[in-house]
Parts: C-alpha cells; sequence; structure tokens
C-alpha cells in the first residue's frame, strides 16, 4: 500500500503523527471493512450452521446450470461469467488507485469507467439470475429445487440464497454508487485541487473487499 | 502526516474552526443557534447531547422499572393512577400481563443500549478522546454528529413503539425467536418489534458511525509525545470498547437481517415445527431457533463489556486523581483491559447452557468464561492497591468510583457461580441471574457513568454540582442498590424464576411477598434520588458555582490545561506536547505534575 509521505522519524507510535503513515479516513475504512467482514462473516456461518444441521440440500449444480441465450445444461457457466466480470473489475480498480498515485486524471478517469461498467454488468448478471431463478419458482419462502438425493428440500436453500447474495448485491450497488461518485469529482478537478486521490484509493479498498466477499460467497453457494 | 497536517488538511469543513480557535480562542460569533446547539460538529457538545438523551432515556427506562415492581410488590392491589396513565394496559388500576412483559422488555433495551451504551461510551467517548490526547476535535465531526442523530433517530423509533395499538416489544430484551418473530405469538410481537428491529438498526449504525471515528481518533491524533502508553486508561478503555462494538454489532445487524425476512418475508431461518394456539402448525421447517441465540450473544456478550470497560476507564483515571497516587499497575491494567476485550469474543455461549447447546462445547465457554476472572481480579486488586495508603479526597466522583469498585467485586464474584454450566442449570434464569448482571453490569456502569460525570462537569459546563446533593445521591443510591439487588440472590436461589408476572400465586414463592415490597419500596427511594441528580445537574448547568481554576482537581492529564470552557478546537494556541504518563501525583515531593511538564534532570524513575 504506497503512502502519501515517509517521514524520517522512526518513532511512529510517539504522537504527533499517524502511526500508519496514513490519513484517518483509511483507518477508519479498514476497521469499516473489518466490521462488514464480520456481517458477512455472521452470514455465511449462520448459512453453514443451518445447512450442515439439515438433512439434504440441493446440488448447485442442478440448479445453477443455464446461460442466457444457450439454455440449460451448462453447470456454472453463468456464475463463472459473473465472477470473471467481477475479479476483472477489481483489476481495473487497481489501475485507476494506480493511475491516481501518478496524478494520471485521464488514466483515473478511464479505468473508473471501466471498473462501473464491470460492476454494473455484474449485477446486470445477478438481475438475470434472480430473475430466472423465480421463474422457475424460486424466491424467499419458495424452493422449488429438490435436495441432491431427491428428497423434498427445506425453503433454506433459496432463503439463503436471495439473503445473501442480495446482500453482496446491495454491497457492490453501494460499490458502483461510491466510484460514479469518485469519478463526477475526479472529472470535476476534486482531487486535482487536493493535490491527492486518496479518496480513490479508499473506494478502492471498498471495491476489492467486495469482490472478495463474492469469492467466499461463489464458493458456498456453487461450489460446495 | 501530522496530527496538525491532518486537522487542517483533511477536514476540510472544519479545518477553518479550528484555525480561528487557534488565533482567538472566541470564534462562536458566527455560530448560529442550530449549529452550536441542534447539529453541531464540536466533539463537546455532542458528547453534552449523547449525555442528556441518555439522561431523558435513563428516567423513562427507570420508571418503566418502577411501574413493574408496583406490580411485583403489591400484585394484590390496585392503583388508579395507573389507569389515568396507562390507560388500557392498567385496566382497574392493575398492570395486566401483556403491559407487565412490554415494561421488561424495553426497560432492558432502553437500558443497556440507549443508556449505559450511547450515554456511557457515546458521552465520554466523544468528551475524553479529544481532550485527553491532546486534538481539536474527532477525527471526522461530521460522522461523529451523524452518530448522535442516528441514536435520536433509534430513540425515536423506539419511543413511537411505546404508543403503537398492540403495543411495544415485549418478548424481552434478548428478541428470542419464534416471541419475536412471529406477530401472532403476542400484541406486542406485532408492529412493536418491526419498531423495535428499527430502532435496534439505526442504533447499530450510530454506534458504528462512532466507533470508526473513535478508533481512528485515538489511533491517528494524538499530540506530540503522547504514545499510545502515556494515553489515560480512559483512553484505552474507550478504544477497546470502540473495537468492541465495531466488531460485534455487525453480527447482531446479521442477526437482525435474518429475523427481518422470517417476520416479514416467509422464510424459516430461525422457525421450525411451530403451533400456535388458534392458527394451527406453520409451514416453517428447517430454520433454528438457537442459531439467532449465536448470533445475539456473539453481540450480547462483549455488549457487557461495551458497557462495563469505560466505568472501569473512568474509575481509574478519578480513583487516581483523588487518591492522589498513580494508579497501581498501569501496564497490568491495560494488559488486563487487552484480555478482558478478547476473551469477551470467546465466551457468548455461556448464555446458553440449557437452551439446548451441546453439553460438551459448553464445558470450553465454562473455562474460557471462567478466564475472564483473572483480568478482572487484577483490575480489582490494581484499584484497591491504588486506594492503599492514598492521601484520598472523598469527592463525590471518587465515592462513586469506589462505589464503582465495590459493585464490581459483588457481581464479580456471582458470575463465578453462574459461569459453571452446572451450577447455571439451578440458576439460569432466576432472581440470581438478575442479581448478577444488575449488581456488574448495571449498577457498575451507571456509578462509572455517575463518577464521570461528577468528576468532568466543571470541564463541561464550567461550574460545579452542589456536593450535598452529590453526597446525598450517592448514599441513598449505593445503599440503596445493594438493598434492591442483594435480596434477590436469595430469591433466585430458592429458584425464584425471573420475568414472572405474579409471584404470589405460587405456593414456593409466597415467602418472598414482603421481601419482594420492600424491593419495591427501595426501587422507588432510590428513583426518587436520581430526580434529585437531575436537579442538581440542570440547576448547576445555569446557576452552579462558577469554575475558578484551571485545574479544579489538581489532575495531570491533558483536559485541565485547556481553558475553563474550551471552544470548539479545544486550544487557543498550540496544542500542547505531552512530556509523561498522565500518573506523576505525589512525585518527588510534589502534589501532581501535569502530562505537559518536561521531564527534569534530577528527577526520579517511576
Amino acid at each position: 500500500m504506497a503512502t502519501t509521505t515517509i517521514s524520517q522519524d522512526p518513532k511512529w507510535w510517539n504522537g504527533g503523527k499517524s502511526p500508519f503513515n496514513i490519513e484517518y479516513g483509511k483507518v477508519m475504512m479498514w476497521y469499516f471493512l473489518m466490521s462488514d467482514a464480520f456481517t458477512f462473516g455472521a452470514f455465511l456461518i449462520a448459512y453453514g450452521t443451518i445447512r450442515f444441521s439439515t438433512n439434504g440440500w440441493p446440488d448447485p449444480n442442478e440448479v445453477f446450470q443455464s446461460f442466457p441465450g444457450l439454455g440449460s445444461g451448462l453447470p456454472l457457466m453463468f456464475v463463472s461469467l459473473m465472477t470473471f466480470i467481477l475479479i476483472i473489475s477489481s483489476v481495473t480498480m487497481v489501475l485507476a488507485v494506480k493511475a491516481g498515485h501518478e496524478r494520471n486524471k485521464p488514466a483515473v478517469v478511464k479505468y473508473l469507467i471501466w471498473t462501473i461498467i464491470g460492476g454494473i454488468a455484474f449485477l446486470g448478471c445477478q438481475a438475470w439470475e434472480w430473475t430466472h431463478m423465480h421463474h422457475e419458482g424460486a424466491w424467499w419462502g419458495r424452493n422449488p429445487f429438490v435436495n441432491a438425493d431427491g428428497s423434498a428440500s427445506t425453503t433454506n436453500f433459496t432463503n439463503f440464497f436471495f439473503t445473501i447474495t442480495g446482500f453482496h448485491g446491495f454491497h457492490v450497488l453501494s460499490g458502483v454508487i461510491i466510484n460514479i461518485i469518485m469519478l463526477i469529482m475526479t472529472l470535476t478537478n476534486v482531487f486535482e485541487k487536493k493535490g491527492h486521490y486518496l479518496m480513490i484509493e479508499k473506494a478502492g479498498l471498498y471495491w476489492h473487499f467486495v469482490d472478495l466477499v463474492w469469492v467466499f460467497v461463489f464458493t458456498c453457494f456453487y461450489l460446495i | 502526516m501530522s496530527n496538525e497536517a491532518i486537522l487542517h488538511g483533511q477536514t476540510t469543513g472544519h479545518a477553518h474552526d479550528a484555525d480561528h480557535g487557534a488565533l482567538d480562542g472566541h470564534h462562536h460569533h458566527h455560530e448560529s443557534f442550530i449549529t452550536k446547539y441542534i447539529f453541531s460538529q464540536d466533539h463537546k457538545m455532542i458528547a453534552k447531547q449523547f449525555l442528556i438523551t441518555g439522561m431523558v432515556w435513563a428516567i423513562l427506562g427507570g420508571l418503566m422499572s418502577v411501574l413493574f415492581r408496583l406490580q411485583l410488590g403489591y400484585p394484590d392491589q390496585s392503583f388508579p393512577i395507573l389507569e389515568s396513565l396507562l390507560g388500557k394496559w392498567a385496566k382497574g388500576g392493575i398492570i395486566q400481563a401483556d403491559a407487565y412483559y412490554a415494561l421488561v422488555t424495553m426497560h432492558g433495551t432502553v437500558l443497556v443500549f440507549f443508556v449505559l451504551t450511547a450515554g456511557l461510551s457515546g458521552t465520554f467517548a466523544n468528551f475524553l478522546i479529544p481532550l485527553q490526547i491532546g486534538a481539536r476535535d474527532m477525527a471526522s465531526p461530521f460522522m461523529n454528529m451523524l452518530s448522535y442523530w442516528f441514536f435520536f433517530a433509534a430513540g425515536i423509533v423506539m419511543l413511537s413503539s411505546l404508543f403503537v395499538e398492540t403495543g411495544p416489544f415485549s418478548g424481552g430484551w434478548t428478541a428470542y425467536p419464534p416471541l419475536s418473530a412471529l406477530g401472532s405469538a403476542s400484541p406486542g410481537s406485532k408492529t412493536g418489534m418491526d419498531l423495535w428491529i428499527i430502532s435496534m438498526a439505526l442504533f447499530v449504525v450510530s454506534s458504528l458511525l462512532g466507533g470508526l471515528n473513535y478508533i481512528a481518533t485515538i489511533l491517528n491524533m494524538r499530540t506530540k509525545g503522547m504514545s499510545m502508553t502515556r494515553l489515560p486508561l480512559t483512553i484505552w478503555a474507550l478504544f477497546f470498547t470502540a473495537v468492541l462494538g465495531v466488531l460485534s454489532f455487525p453480527v447482531l445487524l446479521s442477526g437482525f437481517i435474518l429475523l427481518i425476512f422470517d417476520r416479514n418475508f416467509g422464510t424459516s431461518f430461525y422457525l421450525s415445527d411451530i403451533f400456535i394456539n388458534g392458527v394451527g402448525a406453520l409451514p416453517n421447517e428447517g430454520g433454528s431457533a438457537i442459531l439467532y441465540q449465536h448470533l445475539f450473544w456473539f453481540l450480547g456478550h462483549p455488549e457487557v463489556y461495551i458497557i462495563i470497560l469505560p466505568a472501569m476507564g473512568i474509575a481509574s483515571e478519578v480513583m487516581s486523581i483523588n487518591a492522589r497516587k498513580p494508579i497501581f499497575g498501569y501496564m497490568a491494567m491495560l494488559g488486563s483491559l487487552f484480555a478482558i476485550a478478547i476473551l469477551s469474543f470467546l465466551v457468548w455461549a455461556h448464555h446458553m447452557f440449557v437452551s439446548g447447546l451441546n453439553p460438551f462445547l459448553g464445558s470450553f465457554f465454562v473455562l474460557l468464561t471462567l478466564l475472564i476472572a483473572v483480568p478482572s481480579a487484577i483490575k480489582v486488586f490494581n484499584w484497591l492497591t491504588t486506594l492503599w495508603r492514598g492521601n484520598i479526597r472523598f469527592t463525590p466522583a471518587m465515592l462513586y468510583a469506589i462505589g464503582f469498585v465495590s459493585m464490581f467485586i459483588s457481581g464479580g464474584l456471582t458470575g463465578i457461580f453462574l459461569g459453571n454450566s452446572a451450577l447455571d442449570i439451578h440458576l439460569h434464569d432466576t432472581y440470581f441471574i438478575v442479581a448478577h448482571f444488575h449488581i456488574v453490569m448495571g449498577v457498575a456502569g451507571m456509578f462509572g457513568m455517575f463518577a464521570g460525570i461528577y468528576h468532568w462537569y466543571p470541564k463541561m459546563y464550567g461550574r460545579y454540582l452542589n456536593n450535598t446533593l452529590a453526597y446525598i445521591h450517592f448514599w441513598i443510591t449505593m445503599v440503596g442498590a445493594y438493598l434492591i439487588f442483594w435480596p434477590m440472590h436469595y430469591q433466585g436461589l430458592a429458584g425464584m424464576p425471573r420475568r414472572y408476572y405474579d409471584y404470589s400465586v405460587w405456593e414456593s414463592f409466597k415467602q418472598f411477598t414482603d421481601l419482594n415490597r420492600f424491593i419495591t419500596t427501595v426501587a422507588m427511594i432510590v428513583f426518587a434520588t436520581q430526580l434529585l441528580f437531575l436537579f442538581n445537574f440542570f440547576y448547576s448547568i445555569f446557576k452552579g458555582r462558577k469554575v475558578k481554576s484551571q485545574n479544579p482537581w489538581g489532575a495531570n492529564t491533558l483536559e485541565w490545561t485547556t481553558p475553563i470552557n474550551p471552544g470548539h478546537g479545544n486550544w487557543e494556541g498550540e496544542i500542547p506536547e505531552v512530556h509523561r504518563w498522565p500518573y506523576d501525583y505525589g512525585k518527588d515531593g510534589h502534589d501532581f505534575i501535569a502530562q505537559t511538564v518536561p521531564v527534569g534532570a534530577s528527577e526520579s524513575k517511576h
């Protein structure tokens, strides 16, 4: 994590300066992300608790096997595309942060736009998947999918799926909105006047966190 | 980046204020009533807002306890005045069962969250952190203001739930499903519970905004020379409190989100195999009510330390100042705070020993729970050794700090009983547990708060509280608290369950009729005494004796180097530099040596 100034004084914790050599906003962001990690952690642990105390569970390869335009029979193809899009958007975010360090405004604008497009594309995919599942009869409190062994399933598969992916999608949506605000602030030269692009870095931390959470959500719902 | 650079460079909206304060120290001329008293971004004003809002809630929550104590003390008597006050909830002057449960639930929720969390750490974190670490304000004064207003909004929503037709939530402050998840379970589980969840969600946001600010401020904005081991113990305590809040409240929020879905969207996260009289069998399958308890107590246990840690910090500080002695074992105090903060995350299931939790798992939680006795005992011994051979000044604040230690010992010892899962089979859900947590968390937390108010009131308002009223307030509260809660231990050991509406119908508990009446009487006296404190508080804001000296208690910490009525920005001119720890009392023949005094060449080492 690059920082703005490097002080020569080695006594970091003696007061009068930030011990991490970063401004308060980034300290807050890190602590917020820890807090948010506990929110998602609680969700996923709740999911695990219920799932492992239930006799059977639907097979994700059976449930998630459709691709828009290509029909069904393609297990996990669509979600792989979604995941790929989100990870690529993380890469473009890194490039935007890097461009910010170099005070390269046009590059910041370019990569922010790509990140926003990636985020919107992910949300679009999620909307399609939700709609598709809804047409199949799935919703909160309704589960048309049977267990992997063919026995009747409880509704908790769809309950947890929609709640947790929905909560993650809500985070992606906030991330997109934050990135749009960053874009507007870049275009209106707010950061040029401030002399640094630290805000982009903080938005980037949030965006990477949301991507990281998706890796866990993806693993828990689609792979296991 | 320096503390000053952060203040002036980052908080752009506020920087000119601080600059201005630095220049002439009198810069309120451009502040309107609204920006100064309502949407204030000055941490001192926000602290007062938290304090006064907390006091309003303390009175409401205390009044609720007086009302349900009336029912417990006089179950067979009618009080017509209650009917005119509560209407249908006290038909014929007798508090109805639903109203009784609602009162108990609201009393718990309000006191735990609104008074002892927001009112205690909200007040003193906001007030003390910038003043004691040497900062002009919080890292983000704007977020700080939002934190208060989210708390305020949470309060408004909770208050409004008292007035809905089906009444406020009545299933206990822990809001266990299925009572909290099914509207058909009880009247209070309908609209009242929806409002309860909304209010609590707003409260979580408030706590998060505040906590992030406290952490960032303490880490980043200490003045020059204020190393972490020169921080007053109040700041360390508030720091761990904020970390606990930031890491535990989100888990509660997750639990609440699942609960909202169970209530409104037909899910079964917490529900399985339920039959309701008059409704029939419910379709919900596969959920687990114990899951909610895990999520709740993962917050719920750190929450009790969120309440008690600030009180510990305040007691340590007040005690050292008024014993005119350095705090005994500063590093041990700090280490035990840290140990408590870590352990508080690992003991939550001791609230669930009899809920159906695997007894084998329970035994681990017994071990971890009993481990907390070690840092707690370290703290107690350090307080006692701080008092030992001290030159004690019995100010009201000091009395409350000593009272805090007394309460913490009495309530802590019963915690050792309750931490054993085998004993818990007998003691759980009895008055023994009610006595335990009221003494160790409720009363001790309130005592820490009173110690803080009496001690820092001169800094808050530039005036003193009336000492005579303060002594009356202390002695009645202290004696009264023991008279109320001590007998409850006996009731609990005799098996008297908590949360029952009327004990007089049980042959086993008829023996406690007079005792219950006695407790109720004392509770009313103690409640009335708190009104005396309120009078003292508000009267002294306007008419109290004026503070003439910059440092009335002869204390070492930085807040006493500010002007008597500090403006926004706290110090006129430069922020002072710190050269020593805050506990140099009675050293080398000096009564006290402030933190700003450089270490002399001939000075002895501490």
